[in-house]
C-alpha cells in the first residue's frame, strides 16, 4: 500500500518568501498526524498544497500513489475542516452537510438521509434546519466535521479545527475526534500552533519552522528528544544548554536540552544555583534558577517545599535525561 | 497524464480511484481545470472587459480631450490650429476668465464649508444617539435626497426662491420682510430676487450636495467610542472642549472627505448656476459655452483642466489626512 | 462600540439634527403639493386651489411620453452593462492581489470623482473626433461609464465578506469553478448585484450632465426637465413631471436599502 500523502521536495514560493521550502513528508494510511508550529512557519501552506488550493513551486505530491500534478481540489479524494468552519451562510445546516453529495449528483433522499447521519455521527441530530448563525462555535464546528466527513474522504485534513473554542470545549473535542479517528480509520491531518494539543491527539508529529520540516517523530520523540534548538524550546519550553555547559558534563560540545520536570531540587546535588524567582502553576510550581551564567526552569511537584527566592539549592539530574542535540550552531 | 512506478497496474488503478474523484467532463469541467492550473486566466477574463471599457471608452476620450488643450484656435477662421502650444492655457489668465475661476471656487470653498457645518450636527447624532428603527429612518433620510432626481431638486428650489415663491411668504408672515430686502440689498450676494442672487445659488449648491457631506461624517463619528467622549468629560473638559480636542480631531477626516465631493461637485456643475444665480459665469458654464456656442474647444479643454488640478491638489492633500479610510 | 448607559441627546443637538434632515426633505415635498396647483403662470405660494387636471394633460403629452420611454430603455440597457462590467471588476479586484489592483480601482471611481461635465465634454468630442452620430448608444456608452461604480462598491463589499474560505470549502467539497459560482457565491452576492443593479438605474434615470453632451438631439426626461427649466411651456406639466420622477426613483433606493441593510456595509453610502 502506497502512503496515504507523500511530499517529496515541495516548496511553495509567493514572490520572496518561501512559505513552504523543500518539505519531505510521508503520511501512513490511518495516521493521525500533526502539523505544529508558530503561524508563519508554512504548516497551514503545507495542507493547503494537499488539498490543491495551492500548486507546489517545486516538488510533486501524491496521495495514495497518485500524483496529484494538475488535480484541482475539487478532484481530490480528501476534505478540509476549515479554520473558520466555512460553512454556507445561505444554506441550512443539513444542505450545508449534504452540498458535497449534491455536486456529486447523488439524489436528494438519499443525499439528506446520510447528511442526517453525519449530522448524528457528530451528536446534532436536531440542527438540520438552523443556519449556521443560529450555532454555537463549538456546533459549527461539528457542522463542518459532518460536512466533511459525510464524502467519506480517504484523508481528512483540519485546519486548526479548535482553535476558536474555549479550553474546556476544546479538550472535550480532542477527544472525541481521537476517538472518532480510530473509528472511521481515516487519516486526519491536522494543523496546529498549539503543542500540548499536536501531543496529545497524534500519532506522529512534524514540527514547522520557516517552511521547513525541524523533525517529525512520535509525540515521545518530539518532546523527550528534540533534535533541534527550535523543537526543544518550541515544545514544552526545555532548557537548552550551550556546547560549553554541554563539553563540561558530558565531554562532548554540542547543545543539549533538559526537561524542566527532569531536574531535581535537593541538599544532595552536584550542583549549587541560586533561586530567582518561582510561580505556582496550580499542580506544580516553577523554579527559576541561575547557575553561574545560565538562566534554567525547573518544575517542582506540588507538595514538596519552594525554596526561598534568592536563596542557594542544589540542583540535578539523571545523565539521561540530558539530551545533546543535532545542532552545531 | 505520468503515472508514478507501481509493480501492477491493476493495483495502480485502485489506488487511483482513491486518490482522485471522476472529474466532470465537458467543457465546463476542463475550463474549471484550466481555471484552478492558471489562477490568471480567470483573472484576465474577468478584468478584460471593464478595462477595455473604461480605458478605451473614457481614459481615451479624456486623454482626447486634454490633448486638444494643447491646440489652440485661430481667431480669423475660428478653426482649430492642430499645433501644440500653450497659448490656451494663457487664456485662462485673462481678467475675465480668471474672474470666473476665482468665483466658482470660492464658491465651492463656501458650499464645503456650509456644509461641514450643517452636516455635523446631523452626522453626529445618527453615528451616536440614535438607535435601531431612528437609526434605518436617519439613514434612509440621508439617502433618499442624496439619490432622488437632481434636477427635481433645483426644480424644487425654483419654486421656493421665487420671488412670488414659498419663502417669500413666510418672511411675510413672520413680518420679516425688510431682512430679505435687506439682505438683497447688499451688493455681490444679493439681487432683485433670491433666485438671481449668489446666495440663492449658494443655497441650492449646499442642498444638493449635503447627504455627501452627511454619510462620511456619520461614519468618521460611528468610529469614535462613546468612552473616548466620557473619557474626556471625565477629565474635566467642558462639552466645547471636548468638542475642540477629540471629536473634531476624529471626525476631520470624514469631513475632509464629505468635501471632495462638495468641492469637486461645486467646480464642475453648471446647471444650478445657469437656473438660480446671476447671468456671470462658473467654470462648468463657461466649459459649456466654450464647447458649444463659442466652438472653442482647446478653451473649453483647458477650463476642464482646472477643477482637474485642483482636484488633483486637495485629493493630494487629503490623502495625507487620511481621508480615504472614512469613505 | 458604544456604551449602554448613554445619557440623552442634548436639546441643541437634537434640534439641529432635525432641522437638518427637514432642510433635505422639505423641498422635495413642496413638489408634491405644486404638482396639484391651480396656478399655471407662477410659482405663487400658498398655491390659490386644488386639481388633479395636470395629471391628464401630462397623461396625454407626447413629448413626455417619448422622453420617458427613452430614459427607461437608457436606464436599463446602461444598468445591464454597468452590472455586469462592475461585477467582473469586483471579483477581480477582491478575488486575488495584483499588479496595477489599486489602479484600477481608482479607474472605476474616476467618472464619478471627476466633475460631470469633463466626462461629458469628453465623450462629446471624442464622438465628433470618431464621427459616431448621436444615438441612444451614444447616452448608453456614457451612462454604462458612471454607472459600472454602483454596481462595483456594492459587489466589492460583498465579494469581500463571501470570498475566500467559502469558495474554497465548496471546491473542496467537489464543486468545480462554475458550480462553485451557482451554488456559492451567486446566492451570496445576488442582493448586492440586485442593490448595485436598482442605484445604478436611479443614478442613470436622472443623469443630465453627461446626458446634455451625449443625447444630441433626443430628450431623455431629465432632458426635457431642463428644457422647461431654462425655458418653461407648461410649468403645471414640469410640476407632474417632477413628482412622478421622485416617485420612480424612490422606489430603487428603498428597495435597494433592504437588500443590503443586513450587511456590514449599506448600498448607496457613496454615489
Amino acid at each position: 500500500m502506497p502512503p496515504a500523502v507523500l511530499l517529496s521536495k515541495v516548496s511553495r514560493h509567493f514572490g520572496a518568501v518561501r512559505a513552504v521550502d523543500g518539505v519531505d513528508l510521508t503520511i501512513k494510511e490511518g495516521e493521525f498526524f500533526a502539523m505544529l508550529g508558530p503561524s508563519g512557519s508554512g504548516k497551514t501552506t503545507c495542507l493547503r498544497l494537499i488539498a490543491g488550493f495551492e500548486q507546489p513551486t517545486h516538488g510533486h505530491i501524491e496521495i495514495f500513489g497518485t500524483p496529484m500534478d494538475g488535480v484541482p481540489p475539487y478532484r481530490r479524494n480528501v476534505n478540509t475542516v476549515f479554520q473558520d468552519y466555512a460553512l454556507f451562510p445561505h444554506m441550512n445546516i443539513i444542505d450545508n452537510v449534504a452540498y458535497g453529495l449534491m455536486i456529486r449528483g447523488i439524489g436528494k433522499t438519499d443525499r439528506l438521509r446520510a447528511a442526517n447521519n453525519a449530522l448524528e455521527m457528530v451528536a446534532l441530530p436536531d440542527y438540520g434546519t438552523r443556519r449556521p448563525s443560529q450555532l454555537s462555535g463549538g456546533q459549527r464546528q461539528r457542522v463542518a466535521l459532518a460536512r466533511a466527513l459525510v464524502n467519506k474522504p480517504k484523508v481528512l485534513l483540519l485546519d486548526e479545527p479548535l482553535g476558536a473554542l474555549d479550553l474546556k470545549l476544546r479538550e472535550q473535542m480532542q477527544e472525541e475526534l481521537k476517538v472518532l479517528q480510530r473509528k472511521l480509520g481515516i487519516t486526519f491531518i491536522f494543523v496546529t500552533h498549539d503543542q500540548g494539543e499536536a501531543l496529545s491527539m497524534a500519532d506522529r508529529v512534524a514540527v514547522f519552522s520557516d517552511g521547513k520540516i525541524m523533525q517529525i517523530g512520535t509525540p515521545q520523540d518530539i518532546y523527550q528528544r528534540p533534535q533541534t534548538r527550535f523543537v526543544a524550546d518550541f515544545v514544552g519550553s526545555s532548557n537548552v544548554l550551550p556546547p560549553e555547559f554541554v563539553k563540561s558534563l558530558t565531554g562532548t560540545a554540542g547543545w543539549a536540552s533538559l526537561r524542566p520536570e527532569a531536574i531535581s531540587l535537593g541538599t544532595g546535588e552536584t550542583h549549587i544555583a541560586t533561586v530567582t524567582g518561582s510561580s505556582y502553576l496550580g499542580g506544580c510550581t516553577r523554579v527559576g534558577l541561575a547557575l553561574g551564567g545560565l538562566r534554567l526552569n525547573a518544575l517542582i511537584p506540588a507538595g514538596q517545599p519552594v525554596p526561598e527566592n534568592g536563596s542557594a539549592v542544589g540542583i540535578g539530574w539523571k545523565p539521561e535525561e540530558l539530551h545533546v542535540m543535532e545542532d552545531t550552531q | 497524464m505520468t503515472v508514478s512506478a507501481t509493480p501492477s497496474p491493476h493495483l495502480d488503478h485502485a489506488n487511483r480511484a482513491l486518490a482522485i474523484l471522476p472529474g466532470k467532463g465537458g467543457i465546463t469541467g476542463r475550463l474549471s481545470d484550466s481555471f484552478w492550473r492558471n489562477p490568471k486566466l480567470l483573472l484576465i477574463l474577468f478584468l478584460t472587459p471593464p478595462v477595455l471599457w473604461l480605458g478605451i471608452i473614457y481614459l481615451g476620450s479624456l486623454f482626447a480631450l486634454l490633448a486638444q488643450s494643447f491646440f489652440s484656435i485661430d481667431e480669423f477662421s475660428g478653426l482649430v490650429k492642430y499645433e501644440l502650444t500653450l497659448k490656451t492655457y494663457g487664456e485662462l489668465f485673462r481678467p475675465a476668465n480668471l474672474d470666473i475661476i476665482i468665483r466658482t471656487a470660492s464658491m465651492a470653498a463656501c458650499v464645503t464649508l456650509a456644509a461641514a457645518i450643517v452636516a455635523f450636527p446631523i452626522g453626529y447624532f445618527a453615528a451616536r444617539y440614535a438607535r435601531g428603527k431612528w437609526k434605518a429612518l436617519f439613514y434612509i433620510g440621508v439617502m433618499l435626497p442624496l439619490w432622488s432626481s437632481y434636477l427635481v431638486k433645483v426644480y424644487a428650489w425654483k419654486l421656493i426662491l421665487a420671488k412670488e415663491g414659498i419663502l417669500t411668504w413666510i418672511f411675510a408672515k413672520l413680518h420679516l420682510t425688510w431682512l430679505l430686502d435687506a439682505w438683497l440689498a447688499i451688493p455681490v450676494i444679493g439681487g432683485y430676487s433670491l433666485s438671481v442672487s449668489y446666495t440663492g445659488t449658494f443655497l441650492v449648491f449646499l442642498y444638493v450636495w449635503l447627504p455627501f457631506m452627511v454619510l462620511p461624517v456619520q461614519a468618521a463619528l460611528e468610529r469614535v467610542p462613546a468612552s473616548y467622549i466620557e473619557a474626556s468629560g471625565d477629565l474635566g473638559a467642558k462639552p466645547s472642549q471636548t468638542f475642540r480636542h477629540i471629536l473634531f480631531p476624529l471626525a476631520l477626516p470624514g469631513i475632509v472627505a464629505g468635501s471632495i465631493f462638495t468641492f469637486s461637485l461645486t467646480l464642475g456643475d453648471y446647471i444650478i448656476p445657469q437656473i438660480i444665480g446671476s447671468s456671470r459665469l462658473f467654470i462648468g458654464q463657461a466649459v459649456y459655452a466654450q464647447q458649444g456656442t463659442a466652438g472653442n474647444i482647446p478653451l473649453a479643454a483647458a477650463f476642464t483642466v482646472v477643477p482637474i488640478v485642483i482636484m488633483g491638489i486637495y485629493l493630494w492633500g487629503a490623502k495625507r489626512m487620511g481621508a480615504f479610510d472614512a469613505l | 462600540m458604544h456604551s449602554d448607559g448613554r445619557t440623552h441627546a442634548p436639546l441643541g443637538l437634537k434640534i439641529a439634527a432635525g432641522a437638518g434632515l427637514l432642510f433635505m426633505h422639505l423641498p422635495i415635498a413642496l413638489i408634491f403639493v405644486y404638482a396639484f396647483t391651480t396656478e399655471d403662470k407662477s410659482y405663487q405660494w400658498p398655491p390659490p386651489g386644488f386639481t388633479i387636471k395636470w395629471l391628464a394633460v401630462t397623461w396625454n403629452r407626447p413629448d413626455v411620453w417619448q422622453a420617458l420611454v427613452l430614459s427607461l430603455k437608457t436606464a436599463s440597457v446602461s444598468t445591464l452593462i454597468a452590472m455586469v462590467l462592475g461585477t467582473f471588476c469586483a471579483a477581480a479586484v477582491s478575488r486575488s492581489k495584483f499588479f496595477g489592483r489599486e489602479t484600477i480601482s481608482l479607474l472605476v471611481i474616476l467618472p464619478i470623482a471627476l466633475p460631470g461635465i469633463i466626462t461629458g465634454i469628453a465623450l462629446r468630442s471624442a464622438f465628433s473626433l470618431a464621427d459616431i452620430p448621436f444615438s441612444i448608444w451614444t447616452i448608453i456608452l456614457g451612462h454604462a461609464t458612471f454607472c459600472v461604480v454602483v454596481v462595483y462598491n456594492n459587489a466589492v463589499a460583498r465579494f469581500r465578506r463571501t470570498s475566500g474560505s467559502l469558495v474554497e470549502a465548496s471546491m473542496d467539497l467537489g464543486a468545480n469553478s462554475f458550480q462553485t459560482f451557482r451554488h456559492v457565491i451567486l446566492p451570496n452576492i445576488s442582493t448586492a448585484l440586485l442593490a448595485g443593479g436598482m442605484l445604478a438605474f436611479a443614478l442613470s434615470f436622472d443623469e443630465v450632465i453627461v446626458t446634455t453632451f451625449t443625447a444630441g438631439q433626443q430628450s431623455t426626461l431629465p432632458i426635457w426637465m431642463l428644457e422647461e427649466l431654462v425655458r418653461p411651456r407648461q410649468r403645471p406639466v414640469t410640476n407632474v413631471v417632477a413628482m412622478v420622477v421622485v416617485l420612480v426613483t424612490v422606489f430603487p433606493i428603498l428597495a435597494a436599502y433592504y437588500l443590503t441593510r443586513d450587511g456590514d456595509q449599506v448600498a448607496g453610502s457613496g454615489k
